[in-house]
């Protein structure tokens, strides 16, 4: 992973085996990146994906069990709330920058990697994205925020279908979440032209659109923190991540 | 089994994965003829729902092994 300042732009590049897995290095690259990028000067930012499989496949569930199954028991709650409010605090910062956030997604785009996706201000999504909150396979909710930030760019009863199925959804039957559809491949050219477009506009203007337009939704990303948080506990939580982990199919991002 | 579907299938996942036509029967398994990952049937099932204009949700494929099986999710779709 790493990001660039391309003046005016900013880019952050994700790039880890096996499909960007967010767990403790991805947080810990985000963490640093918003410490030492030049926001200040920045126009825009990009976040982009070089890894071929997809933008990202969620949160790191190898991690995630290993910690369940070889740390001491009365550690798990503080260390995954630590876990959780810090990738909270990274999300929140992406999603409230003063400028303006474009995601550009391909292939797999799901769980944690969709919530990812759901703080940029616009999506380009290549042909092959497919959109996917899976959670619900391992007994689960979403836990990055991103039940409240989907409900701010669909229907209800999109989300519905997203979390209750866990079925992934192809980009071009979303239009209401993507601002463009584009061929594979294309998308990161596609992004940075409309970076360099968006520098154009007045900073102190786009600062207050980007306010006026995205509603405070607070109170709902801690109610679903709080859920996800008790929800993780649950020793079949555990049990359905030890399936995953130990499934040596090839298929992973295939519902069972 | 629908075989304008399984010949579309087949011209697909040919052309896609590089792959002789002879190899792909109906009763043979996708995963080891194609030699795929479920990232390659994610990428298969977006152009299957895009060329013949429908939605396959991805749990239909849950029980899919053979290319007769895939023909017979998307046929009962047309």
């Amino acid at each position: 992973m790493k990001w660039h300042f391309d003046h005016p732009i900013l880019h952050i590049e994700l790039n880890c085996e096996p499909c960007n897995e967010i767990g403790m290095s991805m947080l810990s690259f985000f963490e640093d990146f918003l410490q030492q990028a030049p926001l200040e000067n920045a126009k825009a930012l990009i976040i982009s994906s070089s890894n071929a499989k997809g933008f990202s496949a969620g949160a790191d569930l190898r991690s995630l069990y290993e910690g369940l199954t070889y740390e001491p028991k009365k550690s798990h709650k503080e260390k995954i709330e630590n876990f959780i409010d810090r990738i909270h605090h990274v999300l929140d910062t992406l999603d409230l920058l003063p400028i303006p956030v474009i995601a550009v997604t391909h292939g797999i785009c799901f769980g944690g990697g969709f919530e990812l996706a759901l703080v940029a201000d616009i999506i380009i999504a290549e042909e092959t994205t497919r959109f996917c909150f899976p959670e619900l396979r391992l007994g689960l909710i979403p836990g990055f925020g991103g039940i409240p930030r989907l409900m701010r760019e669909v229907s209800n009863q999109t989300i519905r279908d997203f979390l209750l199925t866990g079925r992934s959804i192809q980009a071009k039957n979303l239009p209401s979440l993507v601002s463009q559809v584009v061929p594979s491949g294309k998308g990161l050219g596609i992004a940075k032209k409309m970076a360099l477009q968006m520098s154009k506009f007045d900073t102190n203007v786009v600062q207050i659109a980007k306010k006026f337009i995205k509603p405070e939704i607070k109170e709902k990303l801690h109610e679903e923190k709080a859920l996800f948080i008790k929800m993780v506990l649950d020793p079949k939580v555990q049990k359905a991540l030890e399936s995953f982990v130990q499934d040596t199919s090839q298929q992973p991002y295939l519902p069972k | 089994m629908n075989q304008n579907v399984f010949l579309t299938i087949q011209k697909l996942a040919s052309e896609k994965f590089s792959i002789s036509l002879d190899l792909i029967e109906p009763s043979k398994d996708i995963f080891t003829t194609l030699q795929i990952n479920s990232v390659d049937v994610l990428s298969m099932l977006t152009d299957l729902e895009n060329h013949f204009s429908i939605e396959i949700p991805d749990y239909e494929l849950q029980d899919v092994r053979s290319f007769e099986d895939l023909t017979n999710v998307i046929s009962d779709r047309l």
